[in-house]
């Protein structure tokens, strides 16, 4: 697959839009259908693309497998710690209301933090299982 | 308009189940599973759910059939189903009698759009008349699930990151090298 010139070149063309995508429907999340879960998906679905294109050596130098080792745990690290930040300042366990001066400041603000965490970690989980997959696979 | 896109997609969701049941080649039954999915990815966008529809595409048409394509890349041989000559009327028998009952549970569910339906009556209410008051968040989805029940979404976050270490810990050491050695010498 790897030596076929159309999928080559519509994928390096393809892979930066879906990434480019993936980050408005990251951070457009309030405003229109999406939010982190989804666009951690699409991400890695760049992601597989080129790997399922380039090889898979090619994509673990493009992400090193213990930055991902790194982004699934930061990504609920950042999830948690948007939590004990609201109680630190004097609210509960995730309400958001107190991170900043305004109650609805706070819960955009809150809301748009968490939704990176989960956008990070589901990247990150998904790109590497199929790493864990794809490099079980015999070369042919 | 609506009618007849719905039943387009329904009659194509039949073609691909059949499909699927008429397949022998595991390979082709993964990527019949992707269109099933992408299907019902269709008829979600049709009910006014375009967040589902998303995940749907994303996740059942994308990541999890390239996901079983590539399992079944790394089996070796097993690459079509063996039908055996046992009888399947035991399997027939079960699966209609289950179809039976997940029909029979249909009609408890409230009707599509009722608005006196019991969960549409109490939270659902409160989220859609305060949500973007006390969120500021346009996309009400969001707002559920983000702030107001964020902490089902962090229950979510960690179960994701604990099927990505379970699969770790199974598959991603180096024992994979031992595995292939004694395959080898076998």
């Amino acid at each position: 697959m790897a030596n076929d010139l159309i999928l080559r070149v519509v994928t390096k063309w393809l892979s930066p839009i879906i990434i480019l995508f993936a980050l408005y429907v990251q951070f457009h999340g309030d405003y229109s259908p999406g939010g982190g879960f989804q666009a951690g998906v699409i991400f890695s679905s760049a992601i597989l693309l080129y790997a399922l294109t380039y090889g898979l050596d090619a994509a673990l130098q493009l992400i090193p497998e213990y930055m991902l080792r790194i982004g699934a745990s930061l990504g609920v690290l950042i999830y948690g710690g948007v939590g004990v930040a609201s109680m630190i300042l004097g609210g509960n366990f995730l309400n958001y209301s107190v991170l900043a001066s305004t109650s609805i400041a706070g819960q955009h603000l809150g809301i748009i933090i968490i939704e990176l965490g989960v956008g990070i970690t589901v990247a990150s989980v998904m790109v590497l299982l199929f790493f864990t997959f794809a490099r079980r696979v015999a070369p042919e | 308009m609506s009618l007849v896109v719905n039943l387009v997609l329904l009659v194509f969701l039949l073609v691909m189940a059949l499909a699927v049941l008429k397949t022998r080649h595991l390979f082709a039954m993964a990527m019949l599973f992707g269109l099933y999915s992408l299907l019902v990815a269709g008829l979600f966008v049709v009910l006014d759910a375009p967040d589902v529809a998303f995940t749907e595409a994303a996740v059942g048409t994308g990541i999890s059939t390239v996901l079983m394509l590539v399992t079944l890349a790394s089996i070796k041989d097993g690459h079509e189903l063996v039908s055996t000559q046992k009888s399947r009327a035991a399997p027939l028998i079960i699966c209609i009698l289950m179809g039976g009952l997940l029909i029979y549970g249909t009609h408890d569910i409230a009707e599509l759009g009722d608005g006196k339906s019991a969960p549409h009556m109490q939270v659902a209410a409160r989220y859609i008349e305060k949500g973007q008051e006390e969120t500021g968040v346009p996309n009400l989805v969001t707002a559920v699930l983000a702030s107001y029940r964020g902490f089902d979404t962090l229950g979510e976050v960690t179960v994701v990151l604990t099927a990505g270490i379970g699969v770790l810990m199974l598959l991603g050491s180096r024992k994979k090298i031992r595995i292939k050695e004694v395959s080898n010498g076998k």
